[in-house]
């Protein structure tokens, strides 16, 4: 049951991340006073690109073509260990929060070596900067969950955030810093503005979109929804640790019902804060993002030392 | 029983050495053999005409070399035998042997700490032992003698070996002195090259430095007990002073051979000129005897350990890790860039031992033990992956004579099944899931997040930062090893060497890697076996081991509790396949998406380049401008300017040299210093036989005042 009950929260991760994404951009262009595309133009535009034929460089080896298999696969597993729903799932304890960064690593690696197999600037460019990106940003990640995972004594996210939840109401102020370091690696991480801009297609300051230049047809599908299901994986992790309110913790339909609700809710409200903040700012050169995510690094480190400092039991 | 195999693995690599020797004896063994069927005519014919045509030049050579290489193997074979039956049967072997001084004959001792290490020994000495013969082949007989490789091959692994025997401080040395002295002529190998005989030197200089740190240090705890053996240094009653003077000594001693910055800078110099399967070993395993001598001089010999030494070793770790795996990431030559990985990896095993100390000063042993074990799991990891890659930097070298990662490109078309073992490495190094570096790394975070069982404010503070740098260095060592396998396998050729480079014809040059792949992989899904032999260690040295390791079953990791945390590879590896299986069944059902080649985006110009890639140097440029103040970069654009005004650029060249802050600052002055005093001390030699004459006399009255 408790595995029939991933499967089917992973399944819904998957299906519901193109809609997120419609959703963001459906409030972007409302914002911006344009017309927006349907909700549903994610899923129609991944359909038609797995119809297509899909066309490769001369000088690809092997590892171009599987790479983004193995990126959404990571994506996937990634999105398995994250409570969506309900808490207490068996993949939570079959793989940690850690482990969860690991499979971002390991998605990462292999389109920055996708990036760089085609043998264009282009994907040279778009691989360096992600890496140092990434580099940044992992490790402010890891400080921001590492607050969460001291309060609650575990890095399994299921018991995390059912510590969260049991230990009611409470203003922490590591949990403040937390939040706002994991809100600003997210942004980095899932490549919107101000580091990345998903919309741009100017060379000279294209990350993300710089490495899959080359990708088309099923490949380029594969990437794009697994960059959806990142960008959602992103926010569920922000909603549900901090605001971890409704979530499922039994398996009841009702209570199962009620956490689909509240997940509903929770990213409804956390995508047009994007679209918002999206629409404000501007892209950042590329070397002040250091800066940025220095910041959340040291946002990090400082809600753990808080933690440590003023709220553990001793 | 088990001491024998012990003694065996000693042997055999003590034979591997001496029977090279009979590389240039082919003459006498000729000589020899004709008198021999002279005298006992055989009654097959056959056999004696096999006997010599195997004597004959080509053939012979080949032979030996086979037969070297087959006694090392064996070697590392019965290192591995004795390692995992000495740490199943979980006793403590000692015995005599009667050499070395008249009243202190060589006092052995194999408990499970040795035996660990001798696993590790083994399985790379195995691994180059199907390795080496290919690699070798390649080396020119009169310039590169091969009996001279051949001798300090064997010296130097038996060297490793013994001093994991040693149980006295006299026989440690000597064993510890061949090991470096053997490797020191390892290094100077292809000795035609000025640097590289520099290299050798500079490494020779930091051994001998160290090794006298080690004996001082080993000199304060005799200083306080009767007896040189590890015995008696075990009962010494050291003041707190005098016990934190032992371990300075002996950190500094054991650092310098491990590679610890700042004491580090012979690694980047000595790993790339030394033949690759020697630098594997010393990178791989030399590394880790170091490690090994830190471990039994702290946890075994002195009594008890201060949390204080602990924050040391964190703070040099965490140095080391950072600045390892910074400096590596601006390396253009391959096997520079692993050495300097090899800091990084060492630093991080340090900063585990420094939370193991701490834990175990502050009465937390079962931490310790956990900490204890994520350490020696990672210099397991890193010797496994580490030889992995220095190997297969050997069939790069072999294959392209290049070591340049700028020079080479599209290596993955050309040699598929060294890129694909060469892929595993740099997967395992970057700490990816379902491969062996990351559960090592894994362990570390889960002992790093322990921090809120202590009481002291400086360290609870302290720990989360070094979690941080520790989660910072695997993000660099990801993004560098995405630089060098790109750069190397993938792209296009960036030179006509690596462009007419071809897959490696010697089977069992892709057997050694092979097999250290296999081994990343089996214990990345299972890391339950290997993880279990730890804990017997701990048991053994730290009295304490982690009780319920397997409180979920073999399947899982759950070092402190199901509770806290846990991970199962072989259900991620199950999870991992089914998604990609129903990706790829899904994706590929419909017949008409079959893919199609084109060239790739070029922006309309037309016409790219092998030169438009990014090479090793615009891969790192944002790391290096972010990270700016951690080398001294020296960065030079000349531009020949043409036409009217001087506007248009004819010609342009871009020169960019980084170098380590250590020589400078620290390097520098101390030879400064030495070349100061040493003219100081040349005044009084002024050459004139009269001056001499008077210093003779007035030491002679000297000397008659003092007995009188």
């Amino acid at each position: 049951m408790n595995w029939l009950i991933a499967v089917i929260q992973t399944s819904l991760f998957a299906a519901l991340a193109p809609l997120l994404a419609g959703w963001i951009k459906w409030c972007k262009c409302r914002l911006q006073n344009r017309k927006a595309p349907s909700l549903f133009q994610p899923y129609r535009d991944l359909i038609k690109l797995t119809n297509k034929q899909p066309v490769v460089a001369e000088q690809a080896s092997w590892l171009f073509t599987i790479a983004p298999y193995i990126v959404f696969s990571a994506t996937v597993l990634a999105a398995s260990i994250v409570p969506l729903i309900a808490v207490d799932l068996p993949t939570s304890a079959s793989a940690d929060v850690i482990v969860m960064v690991g499979f971002f690593a390991f998605a990462r690696f292999f389109l920055a070596l996708a990036g760089l197999d085609i043998g264009t600037a282009f994907g040279g460019m778009g691989s360096s900067r992600e890496m140092t990106i990434s580099s940044l940003a992992e490790p402010a990640m890891l400080m921001a969950i590492f607050t969460l995972t001291m309060t609650a004594s575990t890095t399994n996210l299921s018991v995390a955030i059912s510590h969260v939840l049991n230990d009611g109401l409470v203003l922490r102020p590591s949990f403040v810093f937390a939040l706002f370091a994991l809100i600003i690696v997210a942004i980095a991480e899932t490549g919107r503005v101000p580091v990345d801009n998903p919309a741009t297609h100017l060379e000279l300051t294209m990350i993300h979109e710089a490495m899959i230049l080359e990708y088309s047809g099923r490949h380029l599908a594969l990437i794009e929804w697994a960059s959806q299901l990142k960008l959602m994986l992103y926010g569920v992790l922000i909603a549900n640790i901090f605001f971890p309110w409704g979530i499922a913790e039994t398996f009841s339909a009702k209570a199962l019902g009620y956490g689909l609700l509240a997940i509903f809710g929770k990213l409804t409200v956390l995508a047009i804060l994007l679209a918002v903040s999206e629409t404000l700012l501007a892209k950042m050169r590329l070397f002040r993002v250091q800066e940025y995510l220095g910041f959340a690094y040291l946002l990090g480190v400082l809600g753990l030392l808080s933690y440590i400092i003023l709220e553990a039991s001793r | 029983m088990i001491i024998v195999l012990a003694y065996c693995a000693v042997l055999l690599s003590l034979a591997s050495g001496f029977v090279a020797l009979l590389m240039n004896q082919r003459s006498i063994l000729l000589k020899f053999s004709r008198s021999w069927f002279k005298k006992y005519p055989p009654g097959d014919a056959q056999y004696a005409r096999l006997i010599n045509s195997n004597l004959k030049e080509r053939r012979f050579s080949h032979l030996l070399r086979l037969a070297v290489f087959a006694l090392l193997g064996l070697s590392g074979l019965f290192a591995i035998l004795a390692g995992i039956s000495v740490l199943i049967s979980k006793e403590i072997i000692t015995d005599q042997i009667g050499l070395g001084l008249p009243w202190l004959s060589w006092h052995v001792r194999f408990d499970s700490l040795s035996g660990f290490f001798f696993l590790i020994v083994g399985i790379a000495v195995g691994a180059v032992g199907f390795y080496g013969p290919g690699y070798v082949h390649a080396y020119a007989e009169k310039q590169h003698p091969f009996a001279a490789l051949g001798l300090f091959t064997g010296l130097f692994v038996s060297g490793m070996l013994l001093v994991l025997l040693a149980d006295d401080a006299f026989f440690f040395m000597i064993a510890w002195e061949l090991m470096s002295v053997a490797s020191y002529f390892l290094v100077a190998f292809q000795h035609e090259n000025p640097a590289n005989r520099r290299a050798a030197f500079l490494y020779l200089l930091m051994a001998e430095v160290g090794a006298l740190a080690i004996i001082l240090s080993f000199g304060v705890l005799a200083s306080f007990t009767d007896g040189f053996t590890f015995d008696a240094l075990r009962e010494a009653k050291l003041s707190t002073t005098w016990a934190s003077i032992a371990f300075a000594l002996a950190l500094l001693g054991f650092g310098m051979k491990a590679g610890i910055v700042p004491v580090h800078v012979w690694l980047p110099e000595a790993h790339p000129v030394a033949p690759s399967h020697i630098s594997a070993l010393m990178s791989g395993v030399m590394l880790k005897i170091a490690l090994y001598g830190l471990i039994r001089f702290c946890f075994d010999l002195l009594a008890e350990v201060l949390w204080q030494w602990g924050v040391v070793l964190l703070i040099a770790g965490t140095v080391s890790a950072l600045g390892g795996i910074l400096y590596a990431l601006m390396q253009t030559n391959l096997k520079r860039l692993l050495a300097y990985s090899s800091v990084e990896n060492i630093g991080i095993i340090f900063m585990v031992m420094g939370l193991t100390m701490i834990f175990m000063a502050n009465g937390q042993p079962q931490l310790a033990a956990l900490g204890f074990l994520a350490a020696l799991l990672h210099a397991f990891n890193h010797a496994l992956f580490k030889n992995l890659l220095f190997l297969g930097a050997g069939i790069i070298q072999h294959q392209t004579h290049e070591l340049n990662i700028d020079m080479m490109g599209g290596l993955i078309k050309r040699m598929p099944q060294t890129s694909m073992l060469f892929l595993i490495g740099c997967m395992s190094i970057s700490g990816l899931p379902l491969f062996n570096g990351f559960v090592s790394e894994w362990l570390s975070f889960q002992t790093a997040l322990q921090v809120d069982v202590l009481d002291n404010g400086v360290l609870r503070s302290l720990i989360p930062v070094a979690a941080a740098a520790l989660a910072l260095t695997a993000a660099l060592a990801s993004a560098c090893f995405v630089k060098v396998f790109g750069m190397m396998f993938l792209g296009r050729s960036r030179s006509r060497n690596s462009d007419k480079a071809h897959e490696v014809k010697d089977k069992g040059m892709l057997a050694g890697p092979g097999l250290l792949a296999g081994l990343c992989f089996l214990f990345g899904i299972f890391p339950g076996v290997i993880i279990s032999l730890i804990n017997d260690v701990a048991a053994q040295l730290l009295g304490q081991a982690l009780p319920n390791d397997s409180a979920l079953g073999w399947l899982w990791l759950a070092p402190v509790s199901a509770e806290h945390a846990s991970y199962s590879p072989p259900l991620v590896l199950i999870g991992a396949l089914i998604a990609v299986g129903i990706s790829v069944w899904y994706l590929q059902r419909n017949p008409a998406t079959v893919m199609r080649r084109a060239e790739p985006w070029d922006c309309g110009f037309g016409g790219l380049t092998p030169r438009m890639q990014y090479n090793c140097n615009a891969f790192s440029m944002p790391i290096r401008r972010i990270f700016a103040k951690v080398w001294i970069i020296d960065e030079q654009i000349d531009k020949d300017m043409q036409g009217a005004m001087n506007q248009n650029t004819a010609a342009i060249r871009y020169q960019l040299q980084v170098q380590d802050h250590s020589w400078p600052r620290l390097y520098q002055p101390i030879e400064h210093g030495v070349n100061k005093l040493a003219k100081l001390v040349g005044r009084i030699q002024t050459g004139n036989i009269r001056v001499y004459l008077g210093y003779s006399f007035v030491t002679l009255i000297i000397m008659l005042w003092v007995i009188s």
